[in-house]
């Protein structure tokens, strides 16, 4: 989604066409109000993941692995943080080919603060830096949520290595295919210019031109699968690579046979609810623009999450007999990955339907599926992340029809919503959910692998009983 | 001399303190402790993975008295800890040979 205004389009179409509006070549602005916006929700993401996602993961360990837990989120914000702004950005989000970009941009190379990024609207820009900041935010919270798959077992080395080779590898490819795409001057711009083509060449020569803007976008996108705020992207990803993770580094010592109760639910829910609040940047900020689309997506955030909470809750209370905390904050976090694609698409009556769906779907998983397969998913990573990801994915694709509430998908050739196919757009988004649970579930298989090689994935029975703070920290969370 | 060990519901420890002041007796040992009797355990389950706690959390209080003076302190201590549920806890009793009072010297009875 970066987008270098496309001057070159411009000009090749103004010579071709005689009537070209001058004014569709403004400069695009950038607005305070919509940069305000997306500092903020920058900010809101990292508080996502720290201190939310950390706390909610912590929580739910054993007390002696509670500092390796927050570590390796932390570790991975910061190392993340890093290479997004020396390649991944560059990687993610320049153009070069349909699976991943070039190095144009490598060392954030030509960006300035007057550089401008595209929204989702024509002639709204916003500075290119922000979105810089704000896709890195993503970048670091998907290998973040990885980390509860192998909780409580994984090496601190491994978790070092595996973390840049999985974002370097798995994320930027991932990212590039669903979001990067020319942006909505460019095809605008080219759409006039073909409107206003005089005679049959120029016709011909402006349809080239706006056929080759649309093709410089990544590989998912021109599918046509949708995906407002990452639930492929982040959710879908994590998930898959974390299943893979927990079924190759093994279940923990004891696990099915000894107490693993979280060591403080308090935390988690201190967690949880950081992570509800740093999600109205992820799937409001994804807007890009203070909009009303913004405003869709924050209440859609609301409702989904209160309705997946409600709907875990119950099931729960109905099936086992009490309404627990552990099961309310999950379900709040599994509608919240439900809503992340279908945030600035669906409406809202259609969110409550997508939370109360996911609730039920993802404890189903959380429990009796994993059960009977019997994998140590330790933290459910694949029942919230990766099956809360193909609902939200799939339902975006129902939820998006104007017919259900939705928003319909705009097509900026035509400059106005385009009539909804439910077959079509099921297919795209199933396009999307298999490309990256193949792509991040065979890509992942292989980088443990490698990492297994190099340091080993996994800690001895010894180091393992004794828990991890102590033995790969040297620290204890709690001196009491 | 006897040790009169006594394990109780952890909420009942206050009651069971203001007993055994009524009848004269000025010390107590406090031990948090976990143990299952007739009581069992129960059940926690987090996202479906069950787990049968059984051992559940008592006090265990531990009180050097006199020979003559057990059985005050056995009824103070059943008349303040009983609830009549089960898991209401046991009390045993136990030879005390000898004891001494670190600060003074004293010993046995003078100890107490």
């Amino acid at each position: 989604m970066t987008f270098k205004r496309p001057y070159s389009a411009g000009l090749a179409a103004f010579a071709v066409g005689l009537f070209a509006a001058t004014a569709a070549y403004a400069e695009p602005t950038v607005n305070k109000g919509d940069n305000a916006w997306m500092l903020t929700s920058t900010v809101l993401v990292l508080l996502m993941t720290i201190p939310g996602l950390a706390l909610f993961y912590g929580g739910l360990v054993r007390s002696k692995n509670m500092l390796s837990v927050l570590m390796q989120v932390f570790y991975t914000v910061c190392i993340v943080v890093l290479l997004w702004t020396l390649y991944g950005y560059s990687l993610a989000f320049t153009g070069g080919s349909d699976f991943i970009g070039g190095f144009s941009k490598a060392f954030l190379m030509g960006v300035t603060t007057d550089s401008k990024a595209a929204t989702f609207s024509v002639d709204a820009n916003i500075t290119e830096l922000i979105y810089i900041c704000f896709q890195m935010t993503f970048a670091a919270i998907t290998p973040a949520l990885i980390v509860g798959a192998f909780a409580e077992r994984m090496k601190f080395a491994a978790v070092a290595l595996f973390v840049p080779l999985w974002v370097t590898l798995i994320y930027l490819p991932i990212a590039h295919m669903v979001w990067y795409w020319p942006g909505p001057d460019a095809i605008t711009d080219a759409a006039k210019a073909l409107a206003a083509a005089a005679d049959g060449a120029a016709k011909t020569a402006a349809q080239a031109k706006l056929d080759e803007i649309n093709a410089d976008a990544g590989w998912i996108f021109k599918k046509g699968a949708i995906d407002f705020a990452g639930g492929t992207v982040v959710h879908i990803n994590a998930g898959i690579a974390g299943l893979v993770g927990a079924l190759l580094i093994g279940k923990r010592v004891g696990y099915g046979k000894e107490l693993m109760a979280p060591h403080s639910l308090t935390m988690s829910m201190i967690g949880a609810s950081l992570l509800w609040v740093g999600w109205f940047g992820f799937n409001a900020g994804s807007n890009l623009e203070a909009s009303g689309g913004a405003a869709l997506a924050m209440t859609n955030s609301f409702v989904a999450t209160a309705a997946a909470a409600m709907a875990w809750m119950f099931a729960e209370w109905i099936v086992k007999g009490h309404p627990s905390v552990l099961g309310a904050l999950s379900g709040a976090v599994a509608g919240l990955v439900a809503v992340t694609p279908a945030a600035g698409y669906s409406g809202p009556m259609g969110a409550i339907v997508l939370g109360l769906v996911v609730g039920v779907v993802c404890l189903f998983f959380c429990t009796v599926v994993k059960n009977a397969l019997g994998y140590d998913d330790s933290l459910d990573v694949f029942g919230v992340h990766c099956i809360g990801g193909i609902v939200g994915a799939l339902g975006t694709g129902i939820l998006v029809n104007p017919a259900l509430g939705g928003t319909g998908v705009m097509d900026y050739a035509i400059g106005k919503v385009a009539d909804y196919d439910f077959v079509a757009q099921m297919t795209s988004q199933f396009w999307g959910v298999c490309t990256t649970l193949v792509w991040s579930g065979v890509g992942s298989a292989i980088l443990y692998k490698v990492v297994d090689v190099i340091v080993g994935l996994r800690v001895n029975v010894e180091t393992e009983r004794e828990g991890l703070d102590v033995t790969e920290h040297t620290e204890r969370a709690y001196n009491m | 001399m006897k040790i009169v060990m006594a394990i109780i519901k952890p909420f009942k420890l206050e009651e069971v303190r203001d007993a055994l002041t009524a009848i004269g007796v000025h010390g107590l040992t406090v031990t948090e402790v976990k143990g299952y009797g007739r009581q069992k355990g129960h059940t926690e389950i987090y996202r479906g993975a069950e787990y049968a706690v059984s051992f559940l959390p008592k006090i265990k209080i531990e009180v050097a008295v006199a020979s003559d003076q057990v059985d005050k302190t056995i009824d103070a201590i059943t008349s303040a800890a009983k609830t009549g549920q089960i898991g209401d806890g046991k009390i045993f009793v136990i030879n005390l040979d000898h004891a001494v009072r670190i600060r003074t010297g004293e010993a046995d009875a003078a100890a107490l």
